[in-house]
Order: C-alpha cells, then structure tokens, then sequence
C-alpha cells in the first residue's frame, strides 16, 4: 500500500489553496517545517505570519484576521493547539464563530519519540466541546487534501488534526469529502466498526481477518467527529446490532463518547471501545507505541468478537 | 469616504460627553445591581476622545471597511463602550437600561455578535491585543489605512498574553495600531503595586519595541495631543500609558478597589448622579 504523511499534504494544499484565493493567510508558531506551513511560507511570505512560541496569541492574531475577512489557518502540534490555548479558541474562534481554520499536526501517541508531553491525547474531548466548532481528523493523506479544502471553503471554526507518520492511503484521488458525512468502507451484517484517523486502515486490516473466519464486519471512516453523521450510527446499530469504536485518544470525550451517546439515545446496542483509556503513553518507536497501547488490528478484532458475543 | 471623525467636538463638548457617559454607567449598573463601575469610569475620557473626535467610524455603518477599530480588551468596561456606542447613534439610548438583562443585546462583557459597533468579545482578559494585532496585519494586507485602538487595563497586563502580543506587534513593525493602557493603579483586590507591581511599566514597553507616551488620562489635551502624536510613529507600535483615577469622577468611587466590580445601591447612585450633572 502506498503511504503519505497528511501534513505533507496539508502544506501542499495550502500552497494550491493560496494560489487560488489571495484571502488564504496563514500562522505558525514556530514550528512550520514540521507542520509543513513552510511550503506556503516560501511562496508567499507576506500572507505568513510566524507567531513564534506563542500560541495564545496566534489564535487571537488569526480571530482578527478572519474578523477582517482574512481566512487564518493557524497550525502547531496538536497539544499545544488544543492545550495551550484552549481559553483563547473558545472566546475568539468559539464564541465569536470566526472563520478559523486549525490545522494541527502530531497528533495522537502515533507521535513517538518526543513522549507524553506531545502526544495529544486529549484534542478531541477538548475541540468537540466547544460550540460551533467543526471537527475533522482525516484517515489519509487524499482526505486530509480534501478535508483542508472544504474547509477553506466553509465558513466557521474548524479543528484538522493530523498525525505526523506516514499513513497508507486508503482512498483514490478522486474521492469526495463532505464534512458531516460518515464513508461506508466496507459493507458487513455482523458488527460495525466506526473508526476515525489511523485507526480506519487498521479497522480495515482487522476486518479482512475476520472475514476469514466468517464475520462480516461494516467499516465506517467517521472523520467528521462533530457535528457527527447521526444516520450512520443509527443504521449501523439498527443494521448490525453492535458497534466497535476505535480512536487514538483518552475514552472520555472523544469519538467513542460521542458515537455512545448518540447510539444510548436512538438505538442502544452492545458497543466496544478501542482507545487510550484513562493513561499517557511513554516515548517509543510509533509502531511499538501503537503496539503497548492496543491501537491495533489484533485488538479491535477482540473487540469486535466481545461485542458480536454480547448481542 | 469619511476623512475624519463626524462628531469632531470641541473639548467642552467633549467633557460634556465624557460625563454624559459617566452619568449612563452609573444608571445602567444600578439598574443592572451588578457591573464594573470603577474601570469604566476612568476608561470614559480616553472612550469619549476615541469616539466624538478621533476615531472616523460611521454609526449607520458599522461594518464599513475603512473604519477606525477599538477593541475594548479589558471587557469588564463594557458599560462605557455601550454608552458611548448609544451615544454615537449605533443603537437606541434607550437599550443602555437593558444591560445584563435577558434577551438584551448589551451582554456583562462585550459580544462583537450581538451588539452594533462591538469590534470583539471579551471577558477573559489579555485577549484584546492579539485580536488588535489579526485587524492591524490584515490593514497591511488590504493596504488600508484605518488604525486600530485597543484599551487594556493595568491589571490585565499580568497576562502573559499581553506581552507575547507586545513582541510580536513590535517584530511585526505595526504602526496602525495604538494601544492604551488605563493605568488607574487598582486591579480587582487592590493596588496593582500590591497585587503583581508593573514598574518600570514604560521601560517595559520601550523594551518591547514601542513608542511610549505618557499622559494624563483625563485631561482632553493631553489624550488628543497622545493620540495625534501615536499616528505619527513609523515602524512601530505606539502605546499611551495613560494615568488615570479609577471610578473617576464619583468621590466615593475614587480609588476603591471595592467599587471595581460591584453595583451602587439606589442612594449611591442618586449621589454619584449629582456629582455627575
Ligand atoms: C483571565 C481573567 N482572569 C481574571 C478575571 C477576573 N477579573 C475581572 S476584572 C479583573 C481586574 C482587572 O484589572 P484591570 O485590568 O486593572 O482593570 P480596571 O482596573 O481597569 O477595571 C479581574 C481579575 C478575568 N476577567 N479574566
């Protein structure tokens, strides 16, 4: 399988993007060869602008651009831009619904070496909460292309997370990204796996095992994880009759909360959850990291037999 | 395209303002029974100077690009920006009495979603500055000439985002912006020498890269000349420190750090009214 690092493809498309569309700026605090802004930096260094090591003021320079007409996308590691800043995003860019486009990279433990501190963990809980906020974590590099440019085309606060490793890509250039809309990967009668990020190749990867021993098992990729696709958790739970949510993040607040809650309300079925837990990780290989912390095939394969078993 | 401010007062005129304003935040924080007098009552010259004779701003238009921007960051002075917005005519004095009401479009701090003229929503300060900076780079961008004021408290500039704003406005050589510091000396508990002492705070921002003047800030003369004199500066920022006496204007109010967020009982406001007239 081919792979890509998405925030490759973030700066590349913020470059297109730029060409195309003059209200394009964009921030960066101090870290744009590793988010990838460095592209568009070198094409256009009038409409960048590096914040240096100071978040909080980053999300609020980007507030007052959008509040001009400027369409500000502000980047750093995922942990700083949900954990440094939290109370900047949600009075300028919640509160106000500017139109900010957060692009942050290094997300999850996929993250390695640098450890606990940058492995962020807990974006999604944090993001999802605010009101008004659109949030995306892409599965591959052809979404995050995608995801990037229907945002830049979208009024409104978003949050993109992007994770620093090479992923395979999963999808065909020509595929369409529609923000709320949950993509069927793979159809099953047994049990559906809803998966966000990395976690929807290895969903995939698991599924096609399990089909060997004759499960079938739907694949949904909900990179949208607010607002979330309603129908196709609805569908899954009446259609399959159980569900396994697997995320590279802590279990409060993030995909899987949000997957139960609707689930609890609509149509209650067994669900399984493949996450963090309630721990931080330690600094390691990401494969090894992936590996210590059950964000694995193998696991949700587990996952998926408790829950077929509790129907 | 408007050349200059439509109001232009004569310092009289201007005085006369600053007290009608005064007036309006003692009336609408009673009727509210709570607020922030003490910070809105010495923001109110520096308010009336920015709205009645410096800033060109069109109340029937406030969303007109080429407007002059303030942003009030220090957004528990609400009271007097509301006023002075009513006054200008972005909306019916009348509304002022609805403040912190239900369904009022007059929110405890600012909501620049809500009320006409509000460049920005505050509350949780040292925001304002970064905000200022997003405006003042986009100016740059659009090669517009309209300058951005922002107001910050003393005590607000505790926050570390105050001063991670001050660098970069600097690094950015953003001559469009002027920022204001009501330096009345009182944050919410006390004296800001006792709580978190500032001084050397002119040193501080000379440090940082801007052009420091230091005024009176009730003295119309001497805010106007500051004013004139902050869009003259090239290259970088300019900040008005200005001195000024919290709860200005009411002798009870004066340099109490209780009557910083608390409303005057009925009786109280009847007297700060005649102090007022
Ligand atoms: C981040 C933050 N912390 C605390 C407060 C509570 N608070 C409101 S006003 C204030 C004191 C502000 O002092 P200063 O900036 O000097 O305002 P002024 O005296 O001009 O009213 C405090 C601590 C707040 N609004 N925001």
């Amino acid at each position: 399988m081919n792979e890509a690092a998405p925030r490759e493809i973030y700066g590349k498309t913020l470059v297109s993007l730029g060409r195309q569309n003059p209200d394009i700026v964009v921030l960066d605090a101090d870290l744009s060869p590793s988010t990838m802004t460095h592209y568009f930096a070198r094409e256009f260094p009038q409409r960048f602008f590096d914040c240096g090591l100071a978040e909080q003021n980053m999300m609020g320079i980007a507030a007052g651009l959008a509040a001009s007409g400027k369409i500000p996308f502000a980047s750093t590691f995922a942990v700083f831009a949900s954990c440094r800043c939290f109370d900047q995003v949600r009075i300028c860019l919640s509160q106000t619904k500017l139109n900010v486009k957060i692009v942050a990279t290094h997300g999850g433990i996929s993250v390695g070496e640098d450890g606990t501190s940058h492995q962020a963990i807990e974006d999604l809980a944090l993001y999802c909460a605010l009101p008004g906020f659109t949030v995306i974590v892409p599965a591959d590099a052809v979404e995050t292309a995608a995801a990037v440019k229907v945002a830049a085309a979208t009024y409104g606060p978003f949050y993109i997370r992007l994770g620093r490793p090479k992923i395979p890509i999963i999808y065909p250039e020509s595929y369409p990204f529609t923000i709320g809309k949950a993509v069927t990967m793979r159809r099953g009668k047994d049990v559906t796996i809803i998966a966000t990020g990395i976690m929807v190749a290895k969903a995939l990867e698991a599924s096609n095992s399990l089909a060997k021993q004759g499960i079938e098992c739907r694949v949904v990729n909900m990179s949208t994880i607010k607002p979330l696709d309603e129908e196709a958790i609805i569908s899954a739970a009446s259609e399959t009759g159980a569900i396994v949510v697997a995320e590279e993040h802590l279990a409060q607040g993030g995909l899987g909360s949000r997957v139960a809650m609707t689930s609890s309300k609509e149509r209650p079925v067994p669900m399984e959850f493949v996450n963090l837990g309630e721990r931080y990780a330690v600094s390691g290989k990401s494969s090894e990291l992936l590996q210590r912390y059950g964000l694995t095939d193998r696991e949700i394969a587990k996952a998926v037999k408790k829950a077929i078993e509790r129907k | 395209m408007l050349q200059a401010n439509i109001f232009n007062y004569s310092l009289t005129d201007l005085e006369e303002t600053a007290r009608k304003l005064r007036r309006h935040v003692i009336t609408m924080i009673t009727a509210a029974g709570s607020g922030h007098p003490g910070g809105s009552l010495s923001a109110a010259d520096i308010i009336t100077a920015l709205y009645f004779k410096v800033m060109r701003h069109n109340p029937k238009d406030p969303q007109w690009q080429d407007r002059d921007r303030f942003i009030l960051s220090k957004g528990h002075a609400a009271p007097v920006l509301y006023a002075a917005l009513a006054e200008s005519g972005y909306f019916p004095v009348e509304e002022l009495k609805t403040l912190r009401k239900l369904d009022s479009c007059l929110q405890g701090h600012t909501d620049r979603n809500l009320t006409p003229g509000v460049e920005m929503s505050a509350g949780s300060l040292g925001m304002g500055l970064s905000f200022a900076i997003g405006v003042a780079l986009a100016a740059r961008l659009d090669t517009k000439t309209y300058r951005t004021y922002v107001l910050l408290g003393d005590g607000e500039c505790d926050e570390g985002q105050i001063w991670e704003a001050a660098l970069s406005a600097a690094h950015f050589k953003l001559d469009n912006i002027t920022a204001i510091i009501d330096r009345n000396g009182i944050q919410l508990t006390d004296w800001t020498r006792n709580v978190m002492n500032l001084e050397p705070l002119s040193q501080k921002w000379q440090a940082f890269g801007w052009h420091v003047i230091e005024i009176d800030g009730h003295d119309f003369r001497q805010i106007l000349t500051a004013l004139e004199e902050a869009m003259t500066i090239k290259t970088r920022p300019a900040v008005i420190i200005a001195h000024t006496t919290k709860g200005k204007g009411v002798s009870f109010m004066e340099n109490k750090a209780a009557f910083h967020g608390k409303a005057p009982t009925p009786e109280e406001a009847e007297r700060a009214l005649k102090e007022l007239e």
